[in-house]
């Protein structure tokens, strides 16, 4: 395999693997826009782990998401209590907090970053991704499953139901925290490098729109979402410099400027945000556009009478 | 005396902090809107600003501007943008679901708005930090042996004159009025003669004024832009928001000044590495013990303003 596809497979399995941790989170009502800052747990306990005390990968790669989600674990009793405005920028804060501890700790290399000796190749990522979107499909068949999706749509129905709404929700944060600190693993070792710029801002509102443009009702949204958003540049690779060259021609400010490929790409990602939100704000795949398609010969007006 | 001179810093530094803080607080206790534009917008002033002195109007339709022109046009840019966001966050916008994470779809939107305006910024002016052209930092007062650079102090005053202005429209005009209604209950507001669709713009154009206005100060100031600049600023407006209190004007005032002072004296005290933790730090802990901050009230988005 020529390594420009691994390369696109590993990302594509990292940003599985990270979608999904965020949209456990998602899948129960919490919005978590503090994801960069669970990987960069993740990856710096895997690359420090690997680099100073000689772990073998299996045993870095399960320590990240131990990691990761045991702080995420001890940071969702009191963050949960928030709710809407204030939870998003409870977990943002989060995020930017681990960055700044990382930045200012030598142990962890500060803003040099770390190198991480041992290098895993693309079938490594791509087994992971596997597993952990299998698990998160069975995760959401099983009554656990149900809760969720229940505590989504009404938290006070459920809990007069009877669902423990704050278990449920606590649980899947942590157990997203925990996915994305594997996430963060799985990119300490095909990087082979960390530095904490990586984890920033940019990257938790990108996954958190992979998992909410994709849909966060049912498994495939961030399958889908992630899917969606890691190889549209590659389809886009050709269309991009013409669109490039008229934009330039537009603004007359050729020459000096350097601006980079990647802009375009965000632009996009912005553009099909703010449509999605606008057109089919429940995300790209729905509980019902699923259901159509696994029994096609069911008729729902049928049913409705 | 090394010390005054820092909280005098931080003063000045706290009332672009300030400017910015009041916007995110008008949209969130107006229409329960975290808006993350803008930051974007601030940045938006200040590039566009520049490029205007530098470059001169697109289409070649006239060579570069002088610098107080170059600004107002920045300003009159970013309320534009103000108004595009309005119209894809709130006008199209019909809430129909009515599962827990609704309240988000304004917020997202705003995200994808935050990719599109950055990215172009990006691809039209390249990605570096530019030297603004303006009257620079050169001109200090000696004010009994405090440093202060006369642009600061201008524009310190400005605000503080914007912000009085701005609680003037809100108290005692009809548009204010209007705003109140809004804030305080929409459906009832709409009842009683408010039209929305009117009221809600002007939120919008408030916001887009005060982020352009603060961004040009900050070219002036500080005599650089950059496409990230709005990163920055944002965060720390973020953070003063919530330790004042989330939908208080006078709670963002306060917290505005409040992180410009922690930064200058995390600065003098502990370095410029853990500025972002020492900030971030302070936004977490507000949020854990007192989330409705300093000066906040109970409820967002419930009539508070």
């Amino acid at each position: 395999m020529s390594g420009y596809w691994s390369g696109i497979i590993t990302l594509l399995s990292i940003n599985v693997v990270f979608a999904y941790g965020i949209y456990l989170a998602v899948a129960t009502g919490q919005l978590n826009l503090g994801g960069a800052g669970f990987q960069a747990l993740g990856a710096y306990a895997a690359a420090w782990l690997c680099a100073e005390q000689g772990w073998p990968i299996w045993a870095t790669l399960g320590a990240s998401a131990v990691v990761a989600g045991g702080i995420g674990f001890a940071f969702a009793f009191p963050i949960l209590r928030l709710k809407g405005v204030y939870l998003v920028l409870g977990t943002f804060a989060f995020a930017e907090v681990v960055a700044g501890v990382i930045i200012n700790s030598d142990a962890l290399g500060g803003a040099m970053g770390l190198p991480v000796p041992e290098f895993i190749d693309w079938n490594v990522p791509a087994i992971a991704a596997v597993c952990v979107a299998l698990f998160c499909f069975y995760l959401m068949s099983t009554r656990l499953g149900l809760a969720v999706r229940a505590v989504h749509d009404d938290d006070v129905v459920c809990d007069l139901l009877g669902v423990d709404v704050r278990l449920v929700r606590v649980a899947l944060f942590a157990l997203g925290a925990a996915l994305a600190g594997f996430a963060g693993g799985l990119y300490a070792h095909a990087y082979t490098y960390v530095e904490v710029q990586t984890f920033n801002a940019s990257l938790s509102i990108y996954v958190l729109l992979y998992v909410l443009l994709g849909g966060a009702q049912t498994a495939w949204g961030p399958l889908a979402g992630a899917a969606f958003f890691t190889l549209l540049p590659e389809l886009l690779r050709n269309t991009l410099p013409a669109m490039k060259s008229g934009l330039y021609a537009l603004f007359g400010a050729e020459g000096s400027m350097s601006p980079p490929d990647e802009s375009w790409r965000f632009v996009a990602l912005g553009v099909v945000t703010v449509l999605m939100m606008v057109f089919r704000s429940e995300g790209l795949i729905t509980r019902t556009m699923v259901e159509r398609i696994s029994h096609p010969f069911r008729s729902t007006r049928k049913e409705a009478l | 005396m090394l010390l005054i001179q820092q909280i005098v810093n931080g003063l000045m530094l706290g009332s672009v902090y300030v400017t910015v803080a009041v916007a995110f607080t008008l949209t969130i206790s107006i229409l329960n809107f975290l808006n993350f534009t803008i930051p974007t917008l601030f940045m938006v002033a200040g590039m566009v600003g520049w490029g205007l002195a530098f470059f001169g109007l697109p289409f070649g339709l006239g060579g570069p501007l002088p610098w107080p022109l170059a600004l107002a046009a920045g300003i009159a840019v970013a309320v534009a943008c103000s108004l595009i966001v309005e119209r894809f966050t709130f006008r199209y916008m019909k809430m129909k679901h009515g599962d827990s994470t609704e309240h988000a779809i304004p917020l997202v939107s705003s995200l994808g708005f935050l990719l599109i305006l950055e990215n172009l910024v990006r691809i039209s002016y390249g990605s570096d930090a530019q030297r603004f052209p303006g009257p620079g930092a050169d001109l200090t007062a000696n004010i009994g042996g405090i440093f202060v650079r006369v642009p600061q102090l201008v524009s310190f005053v400005l605000v503080i004159g914007l912000i009085l202005g701005l609680v003037w429209v809100i108290n005692a005009t009809r548009t204010g009025r209007g705003l109140r209604a809004i804030a305080e209950n929409p459906d009832a507001a709409a009842l009683l003669g408010v039209e929305p669709n009117r009221v809600v713009p002007i939120v919008f154009m408030l916001t887009g004024m005060l982020c352009g206005l603060a961004g040009a100060l900050f070219a002036v100031n500080y005599g650089e832009v950059s496409p990230q600049m709005g990163e920055d600023i944002g965060s720390k407006a973020i953070a003063g928001m919530v330790v004042g209190g989330l939908g208080s004007l006078w709670g963002a005032v306060a917290g505005g000044v409040i992180v410009g002072l922690i930064e200058m004296l995390t600065i003098h005290f502990f370095g410029a590495d853990t500025v972002q933790a020492a900030v971030w730090g302070a936004l977490l802990i507000t949020l854990l013990i007192r989330p409705q901050g300093l000066f906040g009230h109970n409820a967002i988005g419930k009539g508070k303003l």
